[in-house]
């Protein structure tokens, strides 16, 4: 029994800002009333659905998934990214709730529909994809199929663009948590912007003691611990919206080692003096090459990002696979990694203050295990420091 | 750091005939090397038994030898050609074995060959199971744990190592007769009490069972960087415990948490690592338990395999032609990805379908084997399937196949259930009726372990065919990258949206289009040539400034790479699914004439649509094939046929067959590789026939359908003759005499271009026959015509106006390409702007083609030819005389002939003259003959030595004939079972030869050219090794 088919097939649709419309079916919350509204992404991962959406980078955002059968293997709680599911809404071609698969704690779409998250299935995904590629992400929403045009495109309208959005307040927690049992190894405090729990989990298992302090907090609360290192953390939104965390950033680069993941690369970045774009249509997936121009090597990623480092000279595509330089604030830094898809600044190290940063996700979670290595660099250099 | 220059000359190695395991996907991958190899400047010189291969064709290497694939005329060849380095990674696995013989004997050492693309000890690691497992061990990685036992006690003591349930297999026994799977300590001794028994060196192999976990493949990619990529991740639905190559199988994985995908992944590439595969791809297979997450690494293939075709084919990412260029000395950044043109091929393929693949079988061709699936491979072939969803692709999938017989699904919901238990052909048949009968998806997961996922997807299916094709047919790219990209590589697939809108990702210049229907998945009958034709066409509507349009869904083939055609439509080849191409392509005209029997099928409904069909009139093809009006028009030329008639029922074909007159050739009418052909001597005969033939149900024999009966001219010299024509006039490619007399399939039969033993006078009577019959069908295009010749007379036997099986062969023989030639006059050409020389047939050199039958893999069934095509494929030699040549092809076929030892002749009654003078001939080459009593008498009644005489099987006392075979005591068999005597007494010898792999000639005349060939052999050493540029350049100088 399909789940679509147990709601008895209520129709829904996707509507886009610029009116294009793709007819489905309601799986998730809510059913024929339910409808939720953000920025329209796609994330081409073939596997990872549950750490997709419990990922808070995608806050704000509906998210498309480009293979079609989704919720083969249910849910369960090792692949929580976090405590709840950010995205919006799911956007699948073939939605399946499987609740009864291996491991499986409860059917994917059971549990969208507990956590009242909005869903369609039997869209034309792939039209819509190419739809975003050719135009640009854009604000959208998914509806119920009884749902009158022109509401829905007001919803849409009434949505915030991303653009200039922040977003970091909305997922960073109130309290600051430390986790870990500090078996030896560093004090590392975070600002969590939407920390990914495969960060953590990666931190935790080097024997780091991590605390994770609210994106608000202070240059001086941060470093009140001693900490060795500062970890900036993944996180949804623009970059440039979040001015007062690049204050706060100013004041502890070059006090102690600094390093940044996704949105913390871009802030991180920004601290320093550099500026970031919003990407056409961002990079979400599992497969985009990039290269360590240290080793020469190249890593399968994880990306969820859509917004991007500028280059030494502005410039969006880097032509070369050389270690350009940009001067910021800092001092040099350098390019370390680079996108071999589109060329863009997939990573830096600032030379002459202690810091390094990378646009994806070595955490995986979902994704490839190739990029680990960055943690074990990350805890090589504060222990070089120290 | 790109292209190494220290390499001029490269050699590459194909893999021989098509055998089971084996097929057109090394084609595909050989025709990617050498483009990409003399692309990037280097000479590539090519070994290839196989001449129906697109890779042996000359223009794709500089020197092409089609000579056998062993280390003799290799050695040779690499001591003519001199190349710098040995490419082994791309023939499968007779290439890695080849390339590790030389190794060994110390050729690549003596001539400085160097290995690339997988070194020796690489090799090694990855093929010696010891090796393997050690290797395994180092790098940290499970695999089932196994041992090999002789007594009861090591069993023991084994299986508390292994722990239970037990896989226990005797050694040497046929079909794994005398093992089982052991579950309690009571019932594995009893297991391998039986199985020490059933071994014929009491030895017993014992494997941790991991039947029922999921099977996974990864195909994994690896640069001299260390840079590694899974290309494609691809799930059995079949659980452990069936052949990958008999599962069917989805691509992406589809069951696996994204967590333990992950861990599978750094798994393959320790695998890589670990074996040392240093550049190019591997394919990893691995066992999953999903309940424990356990992984075990089951075998890894360090070179592309037929999963990498399928990944290839299924992701786009083109892992032969990566391979080719990873063995120079790229890396993989350093390549461009052909499909975005803009990314580079350091990437893993993101896609955004599912891609079924289906096994197909052809048990139907061996009587008597058993049926079941298990680890040991039995497809012939395979066909593929894009849908946007697993139901849309199963169910293509399921139609690709074209099954000649629907499955019996007979039975009760309780039946067709306890039928899914053992793994059989047609598993998934019974699967959806079970279903369709009530049966819930826990209760066939009981029995079959298939994952609930699956079933469930196919309950589904069962219960609603038609709901996944509800809406609307959209025509989209298989682009790598799941739309982030703009695909520039024009390959297709349909996928049904509900939505209304068709969006086609199509893009159609303003050139006209001929669209090229393709073969379909390779079975016995209808092979590898009729690719090898289709990608001709392909070629040719290109060169003519067309755009060439293919429509195929055989994942093994040169046709379904995208770089052959302009547009290539990965579809089924039914009449609903061409036309919806037909209807995107408005093409000039439809090519059905280079696929078999695939588009022959759909020509009539197609020209019903008013599709234009190009070349030779749909009815001039029914014309050949409708036996009446081809006997009239055979008559009206005047032109011989054996005399014949059509039945209707049982009581028909009993009042005809006198009038006909015995012996017999009967056969249900439109045929594929004579499928339930047979020759009957007797009245008696017929009415088993046609009883064992009937259709099953109440009015079986009675409701039979046409039925052909032709006299069969016993003795009589067969002959096949392929043959152009653009309706005004007639060229004659090749005239091949059979070397087997009539009554053995064409596709079976061993032949012999130009023919040995006919005069001026009867050539020209075919010749002239040819021309008559082509003609006065109408042919536009080609035309293969049969015949025999039977006490001095010329008789028609068969007529088909489209391309045959021979038409690659024929094209090496002569240095003409046949398929391309008539594909220039279907599309308007005349013969005389071809340039074709006034005469085919060469004089320098000779060529045999031989047939490789796949009955090592069907214990059960008898070794014997017939009537029935039953080879998988067929092999070539070519030297300067017919003695060599079949030598020379024997050698290819796998049954080298002996230079001495035993012969053990057996022959039926009216043989018994003629084979005393093979006896005559081997003795005096020193061979030590030993006979049956009767076939003995007979030749030491003509003065000729026997030194043994054996008993029959079964009778006396004495040394017992198969004892013999089997003891390895025998080097050469002749026996003939042909005549109305009892055909049973050869079976057994016949499948002692087959399980030790010793020659085993069937017909009397090809004993007589064995022995030839071994005379010659004995004179003149190892043959001269041929390239077929040198042949055809001597050709060239000679005209």
């Amino acid at each position: 029994m399909s789940p679509a088919g147990r709601q008895g097939r209520a129709s829904a649709f996707v509507l886009l800002e610029d009116g294009t419309r793709f007819d489905g079916v309601a799986c998730g919350a809510g059913g024929r009333d339910g409808f939720a509204t953000g920025e329209v992404v796609f994330t081409t991962g073939m596997s990872g659905y549950q750490e997709s959406v419990t990922d808070a980078s995608f806050a704000n955002q509906i998210i498309t998934f480009t293979y079609p059968h989704i919720g083969n293997y249910g849910v369960s709680a090792e692949a929580m990214e976090s405590e709840r599911i950010w995205a919006r809404a799911v956007i699948m071609r073939a939605a399946m709730n499987t609740e009864d698969a291996p491991g499986a704690e409860r059917g994917w779409l059971d549990w969208l529909t507990d956590c009242g998250v909005p869903a369609i299935s039997e869209v034309d995904t792939r039209a819509l994809v190419r739809h975003i590629r050719e135009a640009g992400s854009m604000r959208g929403g998914v509806f119920g199929g009884s749902t009158e045009m022109d509401e829905a495109m007001a919803a849409v309208r009434a949505e915030t663009p991303m653009a200039g959005l922040d977003l970091a307040r909305v997922v960073t927690p109130r309290e600051t948590t430390v986790h870990g049992a500090g078996g030896g190894g560093p004090r590392i405090a975070a600002i969590d912007t939407g920390i990914k729990l495969s960060i953590v989990r990666q931190l935790v298992q080097r024997g780091a003691l991590v605390e994770l302090h609210p994106c608000t907090t202070s240059a001086a609360d941060l470093l009140a611990s001693d900490p060795d290192a500062i970890f900036l953390a993944n996180g949804p939104g623009d970059p440039a919206a979040l001015d007062y965390v690049v204050d706060t950033l100013r004041k502890v680069v070059g006090v102690k080692p600094t390093f940044g993941i996704c949105l913390g690369h871009q802030l991180l970045c920004r601290a320093v003096g550099l500026q970031t774009y919003k990407l056409a249509f961002g990079h979400r997936g599992a497969n985009h090459p990039v290269k360590d121009l240290q080793t020469q090597k190249i890593e399968i990623t994880s990306q969820n990002h859509g917004f991007a480092v500028l280059g030494p000279d502005g410039e969006r595509p880097i032509a070369s696979d050389e270690p350009v330089r940009w001067t910021t604030d800092f001092g040099d830094a350098q390019l370390s990694h680079i996108n071999l898809y589109d060329r863009t600044v997939e990573g830096l190290t600032l030379l002459d203050v202690p810091g390094a940063t990378v646009q994806y996700h070595p955490e995986a979670g979902p994704g490839p295990n190739d990029s680990l290595y960055l943690f074990d660099r990350f805890l090589d250099q504060i222990a070089a420091v120290a | 750091m790109p292209r190494r220059d220290d390499l001029q000359r490269i050699l590459i190695l194909g893999s021989g005939p098509i055998v089971i395991g084996q097929a057109a996907e090394f084609d595909y991958s050989g025709v990617q090397a050498c483009k990409v190899l003399r692309e990037e400047g280097y000479e590539v010189v090519l070994v290839n038994s196989n001449p129906a291969t697109i890779m042996t064709d000359p223009e794709f290497a500089d020197a092409t030898y089609v000579e056998p694939l062993l280390p003799g005329p290799v050695r040779q060849i690499i001591a003519k050609e001199r190349p710098d380095a040995l490419l082994p990674t791309l023939g499968g696995q007779t290439a890695l074995n080849l390339a590790k013989a030389l190794h060994e004997d110390g050729t690549l050492a003596e001539f400085g060959v160097e290995l690339i693309g997988a070194r020796y000890e690489a090799i090694c690691r990855a093929e010696d199971r010891d090796e393997f497992r050690t290797t395994m061990q180092q790098a940290g990685l499970k695999m089932p744990r196994s041992a090999i036992a002789t007594t009861a006690q090591e069993a023991d003591d084994a299986m508390i190592d292994i722990g239970l349930p037990i896989i226990v297999r005797p050694a040497y026994t046929l079909g794994g007769r005398g093992g089982g799977i052991a579950r309690t300590p009571e019932e594995f001794r009893e297991i391998v009490h039986g199985g020490l028994d059933a071994s014929p060196i009491s030895q017993i192999l014992l494997d941790e069972s991991v039947i029922g976990w999921g099977e996974f493949e990864l195909e994994v990619m690896r640069d001299r960087n260390d840079n590694c990529v899974i290309v494609c991740s691809i799930e059995n639905v079949d659980p452990m415990g069936v052949h990958t190559g008999d599962s069917v199988t989805v691509a992406p994985q589809q069951t696996l948490p994204d967590r333990l995908y992950q861990r599978l992944r750094d798994q393959a590439f320790a695998v890589i690592r670990a074996v040392g595969v240093e550049t190019g791809g591997s394919n990893v297979q691995f066992a999953v338990n999903p309940e424990t997450e356990e992984i075990m690494v089951i075998e890894m293939n360090p070179r592309v395999s037929r999963s990498s075709a399928l990944a290839s084919k299924a992701t786009g990412f083109p892992i032969a032609k990566i391979a080719a260029r990873l063995a120079v000395g790229y890396a993989l950044e350093e390549i461009d990805n052909d499909i975005t043109r803009l990314t580079p091929a350091s990437f893993e393929p993101a896609i955004d379908y599912v891609v079924v693949k289906w096994p197909r079988f052809a048990f139907e061709k061996f009587a008597g084997s058993d049926q079941r699936l298990s680890t040991h491979m039995k497809s012939v072939g395979e066909a593929m399937a894009f849908g946007r969803t697993f139901q849309q692709a199963f169910a293509k999938a399921m139609r690709s196949r074209e099954l000649d017989a629907a499955a019996d699904l007979h039975g009760t919901r309780a039946e067709l259930v306890a039928r899914l238990e053992r793994p059989s052909s047609e598993r998934y048949d019974v699967l959806l009726a079970a279903f369709r009968a009530g049966a819930g998806c826990e209760e066939v997961q009981r029995v079959t372990h298939i994952d609930m996922w699956f079933l469930r997807e196919l309950r589904q299916l069962a219960l609603h065919p038609e709901a996944p094709f509800a809406g609307t047919r959209s025509y989209r790219a298989v682009d790598t990258c799941a739309a982030e990209f703009a695909a520039e590589t024009p390959y297709f697939y349909s996928g049904w949206e509900r939505d209304g809108e068709a969006r086609h990702e199509v893009r159609r210049g303003e050139r006209p289009s001929v669209v090229i229907l393709g073969a379909g998945p390779n079975r016995i009958g209808q092979g590898i040539e009729f690719d090898y034709c289709c990608v001709h066409a392909a070629m040719t509507v290109r060169a003519s400034g067309r755009d060439a349009v293919m429509v195929n869904c055989n994942p093994e083939t040169v046709s379904t790479d995208y770089d052959t055609s302009d547009r290539l439509y990965f579809e089924p080849l039914t009449l609903e699914d061409v036309l919806a191409v037909v209807e995107i392509e408005q093409p000039e005209g439809v090519i059905v004439q280079f696929g078999g029997q695939t588009p022959l099928k759909l020509a009539a409904g197609l020209q019903e649509q008013g599709v234009p069909i190009l070349g030779t009139s749909v009815d001039a093809i029914d014309l050949a094939e409708d036996r009446g009006r081809f006997g009239d028009l055979l008559d009206r030329l005047g032109f011989k046929a054996p005399p014949y008639a059509t039945a209707h029922g049982v009581d028909e074909a009993l009042a005809a067959c006198t009038r006909v007159g015995f012996p017999l050739l009967v056969r249900p009418s439109y045929v594929l590789g004579g499928r339930a052909m047979e020759i009957v001597y007797d009245e008696a005969g017929l009415a088993d026939y046609l009883r064992r033939t009937a259709p099953p149900g109440p009015s079986g024999a009675a409701t039979l359908r046409e039925i052909f009966l032709d006299r069969f001219l016993e003795n009589a010299i067969e002959l096949d003759v392929d043959a152009l024509c653009d309706g005004h006039g007639v060229w004659i490619g090749g005239i091949m005499q059979h070397v087997e007399e009539a009554g053995i399939h064409s596709g079976d039969s061993a032949c012999v271009l130009p023919p040995h033993s006919l005069g001026p006078e009867m050539l020209e009577e075919i010749r002239a026959t040819t021309r008559g019959i082509a003609l006065a069908l109408g042919t536009l295009g080609l035309i293969n015509i049969q015949f025999a010749v039977h006490n001095g007379e010329l008789y028609v036997i068969e007529a088909n106006p489209r391309a045959s099986r021979t038409v690659p062969f024929v094209s090496k023989a002569i240095g003409v390409a046949l398929a391309k030639m008539a594909c220039r006059i279907m599309l308007g050409e005349r013969i005389e702007d071809l340039g074709l020389p006034s005469e085919a047939m060469p004089t320098e050199h000779v060529c045999v083609k031989e047939a490789v039958l796949p009955f090592d893999r069907f214990a059960g069934s008898d070794a014997l030819l017939g009537p029935e095509m039953r080879s998988t494929g067929e092999v070539m030699g070519i030297a300067r005389d017919f003695p060599t040549a079949f030598a020379k092809a024997q050698a290819a076929a796998g049954a080298k002939l002996p230079r001495g030892g035993t012969v053990f002749i057996t022959v039926t009654d009216a043989d018994k003259a003629g084979a005393s003078g093979i006896a005559a001939l081997l003795g005096d080459l020193g061979f030590r003959i030993v006979a049956t009593a009767g076939t003995a008498r007979a030749i030491r009644g003509m003065g000729v030595r026997v030194d043994a005489v054996l008993e029959k099987i079964g009778g006396g006392d004495g040394q017992n004939v198969s004892d013999c075979i089997e003891a390895g005591e025998v080097d050469l068999i002749i026996n003939t079972p042909t005549g109305s005597g009892a055909r049973a007494d050869g079976w057994q010898i016949r499948r002692a030869a087959v399980a030790r792999g010793i020659p085993c000639i069937t017909t009397l005349s090809g004993g007589h050219a064995a022995a030839r060939a071994i005379a010659s052999a004995r004179n003149s050493g190892e043959p001269i090794v041929l390239s077929l540029q040198e042949i055809h350049r001597e050709r060239t100088r000679a005209l």
